[in-house]
């Protein structure tokens, strides 16, 4: 990538390894506060949660012996802006247990305005009725525009909102990190 | 065939494929300007929306608000009210217009309904017309509304060709090489043509047969001019179904509708059956596994017999079902980054 001048357009702010090590304190972190797998569901939000799920349960598997579900979500059919979408697409909503009476853990790459995590509580809520619904994520960069607060945090970053928070994973990414990209004029 | 082998290899390039192929659409009225690419990602929304069909509860709110109307100037069971079942469990307000009891009946003029319903706000209109092209007509002429064809004449049928298309993707894995016959009336029928593009462009290997008096020579006479990457040059026709049938991974049969007898398009029914009707002795030449479709409504014991029509190979029924899915898919789709009054959008 072509940098001008001091400005680079990119910077790091994870790495592989600490996004490894985010998300191995942050399966502690589920296992502790839940007391074991018990009732437990972790829910990927496509497309990057849903990956970040499935290591998060291969944390959890490995430090407790036991699986917790996995459970994949599309929260497209619930976005509030659909009319300002282009060309959105929809991805299957894979569930396999009754989400009744479970612990529902959330999981999406970065936590921004909320409206993700909102659109996803009432997906949730069309499937069943938990008992209780977590949050974790891999970025927490502010901006809210919900009363929404995650639970599990890989790394706040202060950020700017001429910025984009770019989380890139092995398996759909080439590369394996956490960037900050300074946009155009907005 | 070049594009949808080209497709197949860069269909793997992750999120490209997310966001490039639509042209952010408006409106559904044939399959002949869809790319490979944007059928594909049709088909992938419609697995999205079979699993909202599987739920307890079948309702999501994305189309709150909006309006699809349903103009139907044909009869029609399944596809008005998948149409309709499609639109409410997207929450989205139905509403059917037939063309007796409307204003159809004191003379008003199909662009005149059309402007209507456009001046009322109506997001959507699902037309069904018995003349060739009138959904080109509502689509020219209206601007802020848009127009899915849900059968127009003997021209085209794209819903019923992608929920077709859906369903041989789901049970073959893939269309690129599957062997289609479609069997019967190919002249008079909407559904064929429609199914022709969407076949061709995903690269299966399509023979029509049935008497030659119903074979579409229209379409396929100069075939021999078509450039050698056109989809229909790779068509073939062969009127033994017997030999036709050979190796198929899905047969298709269609409706035969008995005027055309009465227009001398058959010398006789009985003929027609014992030459053409798909049924288990045929079926066995076809490779194991392999699928027997009909668009609906059948005429069980003319062009299909009762016995494979009810049969394990049967999808028929399936095939009602993924009319739903696609259909939502649809709207979804026209309905999605229609901004008004230049509403823009944010990320999330």
């Amino acid at each position: 990538m072509a940098t001008q001048g001091n400005h680079s357009p990119e910077r790091q702010i994870m790495d592989a390894q600490e996004i490894q090590r985010a998300l191995s304190r942050i399966a502690h972190e589920i296992l502790e506060k839940n007391r074991g797998v018990e009732d437990l569901v972790l829910v990927g939000i496509h497309t990057r949660g849903v990956i970040l799920s499935q290591r998060l349960g291969e944390n959890i598997q490995r430090f407790e012996g036991n699986k917790a579900p996995l459970a994949e979500l599309d929260i497209n059919l619930y976005r509030d802006d659909l009319r300002a979408r282009e060309n959105p697409r929809v991805r299957p909503t894979k569930f396999p247990v009754d989400v009744q009476g479970k612990r529902v853990v959330l999981v999406d790459d970065v936590l921004f305005t909320g409206r993700t995590v909102r659109a996803a509580l009432d997906a949730i809520s069309d499937l069943g009725r938990p008992r209780q619904v977590q949050l974790a994520t891999l970025v927490d960069r502010g901006h809210r525009e919900l009363p929404i607060r995650a639970d599990y945090v890989g790394k706040n970053v202060p950020t700017s909102l001429d910025e984009e928070v770019k989380v890139r994973l092995t398996e759909t990414d080439q590369n394996e990190d956490v960037i900050i990209v300074k946009l155009g004029r907005r | 065939m070049t594009t949808p082998d080209a497709m197949a290899l860069s269909g793997e390039a992750g999120d490209v494929s997310l966001q490039a192929p639509t042209d952010n659409r408006s409106n559904v009225l044939d399959l002949d300007d869809f790319s490979a690419e944007e059928i594909t990602s049709v088909l992938d929304d419609t697995g999205a929306m079979v699993e909202v069909l599987g739920r307890d509860i079948k309702k999501v709110p994305t189309l709150r608000g909006r309006v699809v109307v349903t103009m139907f100037y044909e009869s029609s069971t399944r596809t008005r009210i998948s149409f309709e079942e499609a639109g409410k469990v997207l929450s989205a307000d139905v509403i059917n217009m037939s063309s007796s009891g409307s204003s159809v009946d004191k003379g008003e003029s199909l662009l005149n309904t059309g402007l209507t319903l456009q001046a009322m706000g109506v997001d959507v209109v699902v037309i069904r017309h018995p003349h060739s092209g009138a959904p080109y007509l509502l689509a020219r002429h209206l601007p802020q509304v848009s127009v899915i064809n849900a059968g127009d004449g003997l021209h085209a049928h794209p819903t019923q060709a992608l929920l077709d298309l859906y369903t041989m993707r789901e049970k073959l894995g893939t269309l690129l090489g599957a062997k289609v016959v479609i069997v019967g009336d190919v002249l008079h029928s909407r559904v064929a043509r429609s199914n022709l593009w969407g076949l061709t462009k995903m690269g299966a290997q399509v023979v029509l047969s049935g008497p030659t008096t119903l074979m579409p020579l229209d379409l396929l006479s100069g075939r021999d001019e078509l450039e050698e990457d056109h989809p229909f040059a790779q068509v073939d026709v062969d009127t033994d179904l017997d030999r036709a049938i050979e190796g198929a991974d899905v047969v298709m049969a269609l409706r035969l509708q008995s005027e055309r007898q009465h227009a001398g398009f058959l010398p006789s029914l009985r003929e027609y059956i014992r030459r053409w009707q798909v049924t288990d002795a045929r079926m066995a030449r076809a490779k194991s596994g392999a699928l027997v479709m009909h668009p609906g409504p059948m005429n069980e014991g003319i062009e299909i017999s009762t016995a494979l029509a009810h049969g394990e190979s049967s999808v028929i029924e399936k095939q009602v079902t993924n009319g739903v899915a696609v259909r939502m898919a649809l709207l979804y789709r026209l309905c999605a980054g229609r901004g008004r009054r230049g509403e823009t959008g944010q990320p999330n």
